[in-house]
This record gives C-alpha cells, structure tokens and sequence, in this order.
C-alpha cells in the first residue's frame, strides 16, 4: 500500500557508524558458572551453554526443546516453574537458521532464571512447549504471527496480534515496517468458541454471544465470544490485536531515546514504571547506572504511579459491576498524582520522563514537599474505598469466588503481579531482583489465598499501602544532591549552555542526535515490577544506533490467556467482573 | 437550509435590569436572530427559526458514544469524572450503545483489525451524528507510521472535530467538545 519516503535523493550509503566492542555483563563468572552446573545437571548433548550472557543461556537442539524444558520444570533442584517469554528474533542469512527462538524460564525455589535459544529457519517447526508449559500459548502464537516460526502440535496456530488479511510477518527484517492491509468487514473471521461440555439434560439452545471489542466493560479492545447454555458460560475465546500498534517494529527503526515514548504507551496507566524499565535495560547493556538523585525521582514516581494503575484498575472493575460512587471517588486522587508528575515535567499521563542515563529535567524544588501533601491524603482515600467495596454486600458477593485460578494453573500460566500473588504466591520483582535500591526499603509483599477476584481487589488496597509505606521512608530520607544524568557525552545530551558555548559540547551533542547512543553488541533483559506484574524488556544490540530487537514481556499477555479458561462455567456478570480485576490493558496487552 | 452568518453562537442575554425585573419581559436573542427593540404587545414571544432552536438544543445535550481504545481512553475518563466534569455542558449521558448517541468520540490508536467495528459502529448511529477525533493517533496515527494502524480515522468515517496532543489534557477535549458545540448551534454540520 505504502513506501517509506526518502527524502534525501543522495542517500549515505557507507557503513552505519557503529560500536562493535562486545557486551560483558556485571557479574558474568558467576553467571557462567552457574550456566555450567545447571548444565550438568541436565546432562544432555543436545544443549550447549553459551558463556558471557547476563543469563544462563542454552543453545538447544531444536526436537530437543519440549524434553529439556520439562527437565528444567520437573528436576526437585532447579524447579524452572515459570514460563517468563518466548519470542522470535530474525536474523537473515544466518548459515545455522534465520530465526532464534528465546525462552525464559523462572525458578521461584532458587530465584533464578534461565534462557533456551533454538535455531530455526522458515521451513522446520519447533515442537510446541504447551504440554510442559500453558502460559506459551499466546507467546507461540505471536513468534507465528510476527516470524512466521512453525510450532508442531500448537492446537490452534492463527495469527493473534494483526488482522485476518494480513500478509507477510510483520517482524521479520525484510518486512517494510509502513506497509499496510486492508481488512474490510466481509473479511472478519468468525469465532466459534469450542465447547467442552453441554449437558444433555440441559433447558436451554445453546446461544453464542459476542462481546466486544466495542463494548462497556470490555475496556475498549478486547473481544470475547462465548457460548451460552441459558446464563451459563459453557464455551469461550478470546480475541485481541484490537490495538496493536507495532511497538516492537516501531522499536527497531528508531534510535534508542526514540524508544521512550513508546514505552509510556505500553501501560498507559502507569507510564513510568514503563519508562524506568526500558531505560534501566539499556543502562545496564551500557553498563552505566543512573545519578542516585534520579534513581530516586524514579522510585518515587514508580510508586505513585502503581498507586494511580491500582486506583484505576480497582475504580473501573466496579464501575463495570455498576458501583459508580467508587469511580468518581477514585479518580479523585488520581488526579493529584498527575499533577505532581505534571509539576515534574510538564506531561500527565504520559510523561517519558526518564532518559537513558537518567531523567529529562529535575524535578520542581518542591517535590517532596507536593509528595508528603499527596502521602498524607492518600490513606484516606483508601481507606474509604475500601469501605465503600468492602462494607457494600453486593460488591461481595458478586466477587467473592468469582473468577477463581489455582496456584499451578497460575504459574503455569506465567502470571505474574497481583493476579499471582492473590494465589497466594509471594513474589515480586521488588524484591526478587531488586533495582534501584528497594532493598533498602522496608515494606511487604501482600498475598492472599484463593486466587478469585475479590483476592485480586484485596491485594490491589494492601499493595498500595504497602507503596505508601515505601514513600514515607523515601521522605523521610529526603532528596540526594546531584544530578539527574550521567555525565557520559556518549549517553547523555550536554546542557544547553555548554552547547551554546563550548565547541566540544557541541560536536557530542550533534553526535548524539545524529548517531544516537551506541551500546555494545550483545542481548540483555531487566525486569522491574509494573502495576500488572513482571514488565521486562530484552534488547538485542547490534551496535548500530537502532535496536537490533526490542522485545516487552508484556504481563497482560500472560494473564489474559487463562481468562477464557476462567470464566467456563460462570455467569456473563462475573465474566465482565473477572475480567476488570484483571486489570488488562489494551495497550500492553497487544503492543 | 441556509448557514447562519455569524459568530456568537452563545445564547446573549439581555439582562440590562436586576434579576427578576428585566427576564419577564423574554429577552432572550438565540443565534441567528438580530437584536431588536420589542414592540408592543410581543414581549414573551420568542423569535427564531426551527432550526437554530434545534442546533441550540442538540448542542446543549450530546449524546457521547466513548469509543476509547488506548491512552487518549483514560483521559477521557478524566474528563468525564469527577475533577474536570463534563456534566457541565450537558454531555455527560455517555451512552455504549450507538442507537443511543449522537457524538462518537473516538479516542485513541485506531488500528486496521478494529477499522471495520469503527465503520459498523459509526453507521449504527442515527442522524444527526458527530464525530470528535480526540489524540494524535485518531487524527493521523500519531507516532506510529506502522504496518497495523490506520493513518487517521478519516480513512473510514467522517470527522468533525479535531482535538491535537498525545494525549489532549482533558480541558482540551473540553474545548474540543464546546468548539464542537458552537458548530452544531451554527447550524455547519450537514451530512
Ligand atoms: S494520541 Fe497519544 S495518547 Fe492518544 S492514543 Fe495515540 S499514542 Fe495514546
């Protein structure tokens, strides 16, 4: 449909300017070593390690794949439980297979993680990992969908994130990232959800209904399709895409600070926290920490935003059960974060505050003074919420066991955040990885038991105040001096007056802006805790000022696979019940 | 149907006396209508053509039908709730169902699977309808020039105000809703 414009008739055709020194991660012995033990444990030909990665990383023997995860999962030692991602990355004319398969998995008993590579080409299919690991399902859909990588035994390998009439793999090199296709309505595909069990003895026709993607309380994108034996759901999918907008390739043709503002329209609700992740992964591919007055902007803000991501999550999940009050109740403080994030840098809800190496501006001189006004008025807030849902009978029992997941069925799944902890399972990135200095914060990670919504919404009001409790000690401890960048002319632009001023200022800025940042050939991940669970961010670096690959771990992704399963024998009131304590956002969710 | 001339679509009220002294004479000039001295006997007749009155009315109550799909969706939220209100000009009856609305506010990324519920959805209303591209994305596809997303949504359906900003701060899909207003009292919007 389109071409890209060229602008310049004289196209530069010489090599990019490039950075070719290799990558070595902080830590890498030790990571080495224990790459080669867990080797050893497996034991196996077919799996070689790769030394100098920031993760223990395989190489694994393609038919070999399903046999070593089950290894990893099963072995009472290693205890790999979580599925964290599985993504493609192309790389043409590669003499051993075009694509990679990357897998990571996550051990809950030894915190720790691991990284499978498969080489592939177009033509030869990987074994589908779905009968080890469930929570693959989607992430194998999506490596089809963008790589046009073939998983054997896949019950249903369809397109997931772009349309029916798609053509091409949007993500593969050689895909130009502005071309286009037409869907008219007459090419939508029908869903036909499988139904397991329909009784015989049953009153009612089985009806299907569709709901979505237009809908109130489907959020705006995503499309559910169920099947009705009279109120009861007996069969249901689920469709999304519904916004897909191409993060990952819009990632690969801009430079590294281009990057950021997509970032913020991820999880949109909580922008922040999206932006720290991504540009906390490239730091470390640099191999630089952010000033530690940054570093604590960052946090603060991080943790308002959780607050302002569960405010939402919580005030829209009841306004779709018709309990309005909470919605104008709790928009209310809502707004008075933004404006403190307004006061910082000018934007409100998608601020792209932080840059690689630190933050864009400082903040306002009274920043702790505006944080401790919003810490002070913030528990009431909650409090009242709390009364409003808690005391309120009807809120109760419309969620009380309603939407219900098991602890297995849950890491199985590879959900991660409040959804997981509401299981009963205590792990949060915070803690487990700790990043900008939360280990030096004291605070909680709140559980609850039963895995329904009403566990979700409980963990939800602790997990605020629980943030509560780490910007009081933040506080209390006051802002550091310093700066709010790295003094690195290689990361960070100089300051303005300098470049008016300074005839080496200027040359590095104009570098920068020209040739952008250049981290080192290699791959890494970092993970930071987002308001949905786990927000991780891959990088494969080439050494050219783009990114070779920019894969999201999106959570959403993760939780939002079992919801069809979820829901089978509910109601379609709990099902839109369910569904908001989910706290899906169209956004992360399809990227 | 003629275009109204001029511009202060703001019903003007003539209250030269207190209140309460001067309103029972009825002077009240809706747009459209020249000012003039009343003669004797017509003080509580109010005069205006049909039309004018509609606009004025349809203005005043929109029928907003959300169609949020991304960030530009919260804002709107935003501007909805409590804080900034919309309820003060009369527009807030957010109605889901398009048989029930007049104003379709499309806020947010609108990408090519979701083109054709937009388009279903737009001829699903009934006339008179308006359309509010709020954000970047709705009116051009924002930032992202990509393989999935739908350069504007005048690709598909018919816009008639446009609110710029990525996202707009809810005062400006204020001002874009009461800019919308002024159009509909002016009687500009035919289709
Ligand atoms: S215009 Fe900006 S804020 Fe609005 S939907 Fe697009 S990216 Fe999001």
């Amino acid at each position: 449909m389109s071409t890209p414009t060229r602008f310049s008739s004289m196209p530069y055709t010489g090599p990019a300017p490039t950075n070719r020194s290799p990558y070595i991660p902080k830590g890498v012995d030790a990571i080495d070593k224990r790459g080669e033990e867990i080797e050893a444990k497996i034991a196996a030909p077919y799996v070689t390690s790769v030394p100098g990665q920031d993760l223990p990383t395989f190489i694994v023997e393609r038919e070999k794949i399903v046999e070593v995860l089950r290894k990893l999962k099963e072995d009472t030692e290693l205890r790999f439980e979580l599925p964290v991602d599985l993504f493609g990355v192309d790389y043409p004319r590669r003499p051993e297979g075009r694509f990679d398969v990357v897998y990571q998995l996550y051990s809950f008993k030894n915190n720790e993680r691991v990284r499978l590579v498969v080489h592939t080409d177009e033509d030869k299919a990987v074994p589908s990992s779905l009968p080890v690991f469930q929570g693959f399902d989607w992430f194998e859909r999506e490596a089809w969908d963008m790589y046009g990588i073939k998983f054997d035994g896949h019950y249903n390998l369809r397109r997931i994130l772009t349309h029916e009439m798609f053509q091409g793999h949007a993500l593969r090199k050689d895909y130009d990232p502005a071309q286009r296709w037409l869907l008219t309505e007459k090419d939508v595909a029908k869903i036909v959800p499988v139904v397991e069990h329909h009784p015989e003895d049953s009153d009612f026709e089985q009806v299907t209904l569709n709901l979505g993607p237009s809908h109130p309380a489907t959020h705006g994108t995503l499309r559910i399709v169920v099947t009705l034996d009279g109120e009861r759901i007996i069969g249901a999918d689920t469709e999304i895409g519904y916004l897909h907008r191409c993060f990952e390739k819009m990632s690969e043709t801009h430079t590294y600070q281009q990057v950021i503002p997509f970032t913020d329209r991820l999880n949109y609700c909580s922008a922040i926290i999206n932006n720290v992740g991504y540009c906390m992964a490239v730091e470390k591919l640099l191999g630089i920490e952010a000033p530690p007055r940054a570093q604590y902007i960052r946090l603060v803000l991080s943790e308002f935003m959780r607050i302002a991501d569960h405010l939402v999550c919580i005030a829209t999940n009841v306004l779709d059960m018709g309990a309005l009050t909470n919605f104008w109740y709790l928009f209310q403080p809502r707004e008075e974060i933004y404006q403190l994030v307004e006061a910082c840098c000018g934007a409100r809800l998608l601020p792209t505050y932080t840059r690689v190496g630190g933050l864009s501006v400082d903040a306002p001189a009274n920043f702790l003074d505006m944080a401790k006004t919003l810490v002070k008025k913030l528990p009431k807030h909650i409090d009242d919420a709390e009364k409003l849902l808690l005391r309120n009978r009807i809120f109760l029992q419309r969620v009380e066991g309603v939407g219900a997941i098991t602890r297995e069925s849950a890491i199985n799944h590879g959900y991660t955040g409040p959804c997981l902890r509401a299981t009963g399972v205590a792990y949060d990135v915070r803690k487990a990885h700790p990043y900008m200095g939360y280990e030096t914060y004291d605070f909680d990670i709140p559980v609850a038991e039963g895995g329904d919504t009403l566990a979700r919404t409980l963990v939800r009001l602790e997990e605020m105040r629980q943030s509560l409790r780490i910007l009081r000690q933040a506080i209390d401890r006051g802002l550091p001096a310093g700066p709010v960048i790295v003094d690195d002319p290689y990361v960070a632009l100089p300051p303005k007056e300098k470049v008016y001023n300074e005839m080496e200022s200027l040359i590095y800025h104009f570098k920068l802006i020209m040739h952008g940042i250049q981290p080192p050939v290699g791959e890494t991940y970092f993970q930071v805790e987002g308001g949905n669970g786990e927000l991780g961010f891959h990088l494969v670096s080439d050494g050219s000022k783009n990114p070779y690959r920019v894969r999201v771990r999106p959570p959403c992704f993760a939780v939002y696979q079992a919801f069809r399963k979820m829901i089978v024998g509910q109601t379609i009131a709990d099902a839109i019940a369910t569904l908001g304590s989910l706290n899906i956002i169209a956004g992360e969710l399809d990227r | 149907m003629s275009k109204i001339e001029h511009n202060d679509s703001i019903i003007g009220r003539k209250y030269a006396d207190l209140p309460g002294q001067g309103a029972e004479k009825g002077a009240i000039t809706l747009p459209g209508e020249r000012a003039r001295e009343p003669e004797a006997g017509e003080e509580s007749i109010l005069l205006t053509t049909l039309e004018t009155a509609m606009g004025w009315v349809r203005g005043n109550s929109l029928w907003p039908m959300p169609f949020g799909t991304a960030c530009c969706a919260i804002e709107m939220m935003s501007m909805l709730a409590s804080h900034y209100d919309i309820a003060r000009f009369g527009a807030e009856v957010v109605r889901f169902s398009p048989r029930q609305a007049d104003l379709m506010i499309v806020a947010g990324t609108i990408v090519d699977k979701m083109g054709p519920v937009l388009k279903k959805i737009y001829d699903q209303m009934p006339e008179p309808k308006y359309v509010l591209a709020m954000g970047a994305c709705a009116t051009s596809g924002g930032f992202y020039r990509a393989y999935h997303v739908m350069q504007g949504i005048d690709e598909i359906v018919p816009v008639d105000i446009w609110v710029p900003g990525c996202p707009p701060t809810p005062d400006g899909l204020l001002y874009g809703i009461l800019k919308l207003k002024e159009k509909i009292e002016r009687g500009e919007i035919r289709r």
